[in-house]
């Protein structure tokens, strides 16, 4: 079968992160990434199936693989080659149309009894995705046993589809996965905060944004946006300010009534954000985010990051919490004037990507052939305007024999 | 007091034909030399007008001998207060080499009151809602005698318009404009008013009505209305901005404070060597003057960006004095912008399809700092376009072509607030009237501001809706705003059309105007005054 194959090349690799500091998505020429003529995987036992993507979304982490800028944290949860892609919808073998759950916990593992983290429906805290009947993979997409979204086929435990409702389109659900991310990490920002800025306004920042206002009321969203789709977007998606990166600050002192330490170039606040949602992960980022935030506020790290060098002085000095958000898992939620409700986050997912017609998010879709374009694309999605950048395996002739 | 001195030659409409050089444009730290099309006219300003030739006795004579009030010595005694207010560092453009006009002044005014005894003296400058005067500012200004004798005992300071217990609200106009000013200058005996005369604009009541004034005060005169209805702001006659500090200067009056008021002019002579050939009509170049320009454009546009700024504001105007006067508020104004209008009323028959303004380094808001594109809006909308009586250079309908680099670039200490008026307000719209019913009170009750303004350097969170407001009357008169040579992204946010070059400019102000339109340079700076019939 097609497949994109992502392999443990020590030379590519080197040329890869070479090739991506002279661009984003370049590493896709050179590096680990290829097209291949691969076997199908092979289902490990009961309870598993074929999936075969119809889209499958290209995301940060992704690009960060291609790139070789991944952090090296990820070596023991993953197995190489892989075929990446983890937002994906496809049809089962009886034609019924699924979104996949790529977290392999305990359950796609066979290990029993779960961990507490799966106990508790907390999937993206699984303990054991190291472990059990499946080679290391933390979801889909970075696991050699099951393969991934960028291919004609890849297998999945029933645990990990959810049948997508008529209504909604591929676009929409192969949103599904990133709403789900942007859910989890929104619900971390404290309900009703008085002001809450984005750091980031890619797939995972307009979502987040989409999210806060469904799922959280708070009184003015501030969006950090570098370009202008992205800003539009924002707007729409319910941000309250839009503003350039490097006005961050000034937004939010404007927004909070903060006052500025010194005179000259506006570094740091004596306000600020009672939360800021940080989608990128950068260095920047995250510094911009410790200057934003009010004291005692809190900072939530939704955006993959990798090895960056931060001042923690505001972090210590302003008292902060700093808290990550990595996938999903079971959430409570207000339950809009009647009492809260305990829901998994892609059903959540679910109700955001029908309601806010995110769809409309997916920019561009290219076929496996082109995946160079594909990974430039997505790399330079937001300059270029566009936002979710997929593949389309729909007219795949492999696919569908 | 002597009948205005005249030009050594008067102000010229010249009318371009195939023979003519191209002509000289501002470009804000740099210049352009653009050929206009044939037909086009280029208004220069008259020459200087020759000075006084002893300024320190025509100032003795003008406090001994004033108009409409009683000799200065007669109104000094001991134990009295007096103030002594002047004119901020917006004045003159560029400065003046020293001594400037107002060190002069003062020090004929304090040798009085030393010897009539009095001892109780302060002087403010009378900056408003601009940024506070460095030391270094005030030196050059006063002089380091006057600056080593007061300042050290806080008896020499900048105004402070957010200083609530030294203001003190004097009444309202019959309009219902407050009026609230300085406290030590309305408690004072006598109020002694130290002006710069460049333009018509200055001086007047305005003087001490928005000088000396809080944002309480000037939002009754500084807002989109009076600004709109202000055609222009160099005529008093036609200004609605003028009549408001006329009616502040009644209850001023009526509160019984006395004004002792002393104005100056100067004459033109703006630009000392190697740039004086920038005031010089361009078919009168000297080979060595198309030199120096070749020259000092070559080396401009090679040199490190902060050096030629650095360059620029270190520009030192040869300007003389032409008069002065002293008295009664507006005998000595009438009496002042005779003298204005002898250096700088230029006669235009008729108006045109499209005005070409070069517009140059400074403004009075950006001297020692950075000529922001909201300053070059206001430059440009606010005061090139405002330099006329009787009726626009430009048409309504017409379109005004701008040459200025408009980078995106602020001074971080001085225009704090400018900055998030760029990045906030004029991307949401440039609308002045939905500008100032939207974002106005925010930014002028905004703490951080108010702090900076008043303890750093920095315009107060109010001042750029000020320079908003005063190219009102042009956005609302003109059919389109194009800037050559300016960055394309700031040019647009301030809703203006970017153009690399005059022809293209030209070309793109004939779908506005239709074809062949009529084009107009005004050859500014040396300042002029159109008066268009």
């Amino acid at each position: 079968m097609k497949a994109l194959l992502f392999e443990r090349d020590v030379p590519r690799f080197a040329a890869a992160r070479i090739a991506g500091t002279l661009g984003g998505g370049r590493g896709a020429r050179v590096g680990p990434l290829r097209l291949a003529d691969v076997d199908p995987p092979v289902p490990p036992g009961e309870g598993w199936v074929r999936v075969r993507p119809r889209l499958a979304g290209i995301c940060g982490s992704d690009l960060a693989t291609i790139d070789a800028r991944a952090s090296r944290y990820f070596e023991p949860i993953v197995s190489f080659p892989f075929v990446p892609g983890h937002e994906v919808v496809g049809d089962l073998d009886d034609g019924t149309r699924v979104v996949l759950e790529p977290v392999l916990g305990c359950r796609a593992r066979a290990i029993e009894p779960p961990c507490p983290a799966c106990a508790s429906g907390e999937l993206g805290g699984c303990e054991r995705v190291a472990f059990g009947h499946l080679a290391p993979g933390l979801q889909t997409g970075f696991c050699a046993d099951t393969g991934g979204g960028w291919s004609t086929a890849l297998i999945a435990h029933e645990s990990q589809l959810h049948r997508v409702p008529e209504e909604l389109s591929d676009e929409d659900a192969v949103l599904v996965e990133p709403a789900a991310c942007a859910i989890h990490g929104a619900l971390r920002v404290p309900d009703r905060s008085p002001t809450v800025a984005v750091i980031g306004a890619g797939t995972l920042g307009l979502l987040t944004i989409a999210a806060l206002r469904r799922h959280r009321t708070p009184g003015t969203v501030i969006a950090a946006a570098k370009h202008p789709e992205q800003r539009r977007l924002a707007k729409e998606l319910g941000a309250d300010v839009v503003a350039e990166p490097a006005e961050l600050l000034r937004a939010v002192r404007r927004v909070t009534g903060s006052l500025a330490l010194g005179d000259g170039p506006v570094r740091s606040l004596t306000g600020g954000a009672d939360a800021v949602v940080d989608c990128v992960g950068s260095a920047t980022s995250l510094a911009a985010a410790l200057a934003a935030v009010r004291p005692r506020g809190d900072v939530v790290l939704v955006g993959m990051a990798g090895e960056v060098r931060v001042d923690l002085t505001p972090l210590w000095h302003r008292e902060v919490r700093l808290a990550g958000a990595y996938a999903y898992g079971t959430e409570t939620v207000p339950g809009g004037g009647g009492p809260s409700r305990t829901a998994r986050t892609f059903d959540l997912a679910f109700e955001l990507v029908a309601e806010a017609r995110l769809g409309r998010l997916v920019s561009a879709r290219y076929p496996l052939d082109r995946f160079t374009e594909a990974v430039r694309h997505a790399a330079d999605a937001g300059r270029r305007g566009a936002v979710k950048i997929a593949f389309d395996l729909r007219g795949e002739k492999e696919r569908n024999r | 007091m002597t009948a205005p001195r005249r030009a050594r030659r008067p102000g010229l409409v010249l009318e371009t034909d195939r023979s003519t050089p191209p002509m000289l444009f501002h470009h804000g730290e740099g210049f352009r030399l653009e050929r206009l099309p044939v037909g086009s006219r280029v208004i220069y300003p008259p020459e200087p007008v020759e000075p006084l030739p002893d300024p320190d006795e025509a100032i003795r004579q003008a406090l001994l001998h004033p108009i409409d009030s009683d000799p200065l010595p007669a109104l000094l005694h001991p134990g009295m207060k007096l103030t002594i207010a002047f004119d901020d560092i917006s004045l003159p453009l560029p400065k003046m080499r020293r001594p400037d006009i107002r060190q002069r002044v003062i020090e004929a005014v304090l040798d009085l009151a030393a010897e009539a005894g009095v001892d109780d003296v302060h002087l403010i400058a009378a900056l408003a809602l601009h940024r506070r005067m460095t030391e270094a500012e005030l030196r050059h200004c006063l002089g380091d005698r006057i600056y080593d004798a007061f300042a050290p005992h806080g008896l020499l300071y900048n105004f402070d318009a957010e200083d609530p217990e030294n203001l003190v609200h004097l009444g309202t106009t019959d309009r219902g404009e407050e009026v609230e000013i300085s406290k030590r200058a309305a408690e004072s005996d006598l109020l002694v008013y130290v002006n710069i005369n460049l333009v018509a604009m200055d001086g007047g009541w305005k003087s001490t009505a928005t000088g000396l004034a809080s944002y309480r005060s000037l939002r009754h005169h500084h807002n989109v209305h009076t600004l709109q209805h202000t055609r222009s702001l160099m005529d008093l006659r036609r200004s609605a901005l003028h009549q408001s500090n006329w009616r502040m200067g009644e209850v001023l009056r009526k509160a019984g404070v006395r004004i002792f008021q002393i104005e100056t002019t100067l004459n033109n002579d703006t630009f000392p060597a190697p740039f004086d050939m920038l005031q010089k009509r361009e078919w009168e170049w000297t080979a060595r003057d198309r030199a120096t320009y070749i020259a000092t454009e070559a080396a401009l546009r090679r040199a490190p960006r902060r050096l030629v700024r650095s360059i620029f504001h270190g520009i030192e105007a040869p300007h003389q004095m032409t008069s002065v006067q002293a008295g009664e508020v507006e005998a000595v104004h009438a009496r002042t912008l005779e003298h204005v209008h002898a250096q700088q009323l230029v006669h235009v028959e008729g108006q045109t399809d499209v005005l070409t303004l070069g517009l140059p380094y400074i403004c009075p808001y950006n001297v020692n700092s950075v000529m922001n594109p909201i300053l070059v809006m206001c430059t440009g909308l606010g005061y090139f376009f405002n330099l006329y009586r009787n009726k626009p250079l430009v048409r309504e309908g017409g379109v005004l072509i701008m040459s200025h680099p408009t980078p995106w670039e602020f001074h971080p200490v001085h225009h704090p607030s400018y900055i998030d008026f760029f990045e906030q307000v004029l991307a949401e719209t440039t609308d002045p009237a939905e500008i100032e019913a939207k974002y106005e009170q925010a930014y002028a009750t905004d703490e951080w501001y108010i702090h900076l303004y008043r303890t750093s350097y920095a315009y107060h969170g109010v001042h750029p809706f000020y320079m908003w407001y005063w190219g009102a009357h042009a956005l609302e008169h003109l059919g389109g705003v194009i800037v050559v040579g300016g960055d394309p992204r700031a040019v647009r946010r301030l809703g203006f059309k970017p153009a690399s070059t005059l022809r293209d400019a030209l070309e793109m102000a004939e779908d506005v105007v239709g074809r062949d339109p009529s084009v107009t340079h005004l050859h500014a700076p040396p300042l002029l005054l159109a008066e268009v019939t």
